[in-house]
């Protein structure tokens, strides 16, 4: 199974076949990517109304799955650069650098709906609350590892830096979630979890569940795309130093 | 070991003949000085928001000159005669960190009572304040280098080091102004001084790792 894993790993290490693949599956995770966001969204804007929070419940159906994209958006630059830096498959930096933008584009969009959603049910914008904080440096981290990515001009050298702060990083972010769930607190505790029964209603989960795929499938379709454009520009400046 | 001492040494007196102690304790005087300006002179305010506002200053005339401390010898080539050593970049990068550590945070943790004294600390919280410093401050040194190590190949990396640093400041933050706040309250905060130095000393096993790793792909 490894075995098969490797060889599979070291074909695509080849750009151009990568290329091959990555059009073959661009227009299907495209289509998958929409077709469920569409279907999710229509059954997240048909569930009943939440006897306490009225409509605004269903800003969880977009809340939710971009927090869940926000953690596992970094995970996945994490993964990306060990095994760039550790197994030196060039496409792992690629995919981290792809990844970076799209995960802290939904970082950006589980705040905003956050903010959106408690000034309703919290009174205020923004409360310092703990799950809230940290979402806030993980945004930070983001942007560091992008900034790395655009300060550094020659570009292996900016790859092997950000894939080091990528792995420095990953290190920090339970460091910093448990220091700030010492510091404050006032966030509901997570209702969608694989342990326990669930303690959201069907008509709630399953609307929730779809979206949560749907994002996952946008994450990768923007990834994707992001690594084609990536792999040709890097053809093109070589063709420009060529000079042809 | 005796290069290891003559690297440290170096740090120290480059950084005391250039001025850079007082530079840092100065910055944090007048960080300190602003304070009152925005949040109005009333000592009882004052004293309740100086645990926060002293780290605060504290890791800001920190940060202003972490940026330098590799980045002045990735210029002048130092960095690759460095890496020749017999002595591991690792302990180099030690050396240089606990330099700058005599030369610049010592310093300013002498001045840390004085400052609390200006926000209406009273000299019975200081101890407390300072053990709280002592036991963080080595993290936010070696914590600041790693964001220093990466952003040693930028030129202007100042605001990159404190973009790249802050992140990994957050929990010696809470923990130390946290333990700060309860000498506020007469009590001695046990628990938040363990984890402080807990995170110092894993910062002090993992950084120079991390540290040695950016500086020899910066170089290479």
């Amino acid at each position: 199974m490894l075995k098969a894993l490797e060889n599979i790993s070291a074909f695509y290490a080849n750009p151009t076949r990568f290329m091959k693949l990555a059009a073959r599956l661009h227009a299907p995770l495209w289509a998958v990517a929409l077709a469920l966001l569409a279907y999710g969204l229509f059954r997240a804007l048909h569930v009943p109304e939440d006897y306490q929070q009225g409509e605004t419940v269903k800003i969880m159906f977009v809340h939710v799955p971009a927090a869940w994209m926000a953690l596992f958006g970094y995970s996945f630059i994490f993964f990306a650069s060990v095994t760039a830096l550790i197994f030196r498959h060039p496409l792992g930096h690629v995919a981290a650098r792809a990844a970076a933008p799209v995960g802290a584009t939904f970082t950006l969009i589980a705040l905003v709906t956050g903010s959106l959603w408690g000034q309703p049910m919290w009174g205020t914008w923004w409360v310092w609350d703990a799950r809230l904080t940290s979402m806030l440096v993980l945004l930070f981290i983001y942007i560091g590892y992008i900034a790395i990515w655009q300060a550094i001009d020659e570009p292996t050298r900016a790859a092997r830096t950000a894939a080091l702060l990528a792995i420095v990083g990953f290190v920090n972010v339970p460091i910093v979630k448990f220091s700030v769930d010492w510091w404050n607190t006032l966030h509901q505790p997570a209702s969608v979890s694989r342990l326990a029964r669930p303690a959201l209603h069907a008509d709630f989960l399953y609307p929730l569940l779809i979206m949560g795929v749907a994002f996952f499938a946008l994450f990768f379709a923007l990834t994707l795309t992001r690594m084609q454009m990536e792999i040709l520009r890097q053809k093109l400046r070589v063709r420009r130093m060529r000079g042809n | 070991m005796s290069v290891f001492w003559a690297i440290c040494r170096q740090h120290v007196v480059l950084a005391w003949r250039g001025g850079h102690a007082t530079l840092a304790v100065a910055f944090l005087f007048i960080g300190v000085t602003l304070m009152p300006f925005g949040l109005g002179p009333e000592l009882a305010l004052l004293q309740a928001l100086a645990p926060g506002l002293l780290w605060v200053v504290l890791i800001m005339a920190l940060l202003t000159s972490l940026d330098r401390v590799f980045q002045a010898d990735y210029e002048d080539g130092s960095l690759d005669q460095m890496l020749l050593m017999p002595l591991p970049l690792e302990f180099v990068v030690l050396a240089k960190l606990l330099g700058h550590y005599i030369a610049l945070v010592l310093p300013l943790l002498l001045a840390v009572p004085l400052a609390g004294l200006l926000l209406n600390l009273a000299p019975a919280h200081l101890p407390m304040l300072l053990l709280a410093m002592l036991a963080g401050s080595p993290a936010l040194v070696l914590l600041g280098g790693i964001g220093a190590s990466l952003a040693v190949s930028v030129r202007r990396g100042g605001l990159l080091t404190v973009l790249l640093s802050l992140p990994f400041y957050v929990p010696v933050m809470i923990f130390g102004a946290g333990a700060t706040k309860q000498a506020l309250a007469g009590e001695i905060d046990e628990a938040r001084l363990a984890i402080l130095g807990l995170i110092s000393l894993a910062s002090l096993l993992a950084a120079p790792v991390a540290i040695a790793a950016a500086l020899r792909n910066a170089v290479r």
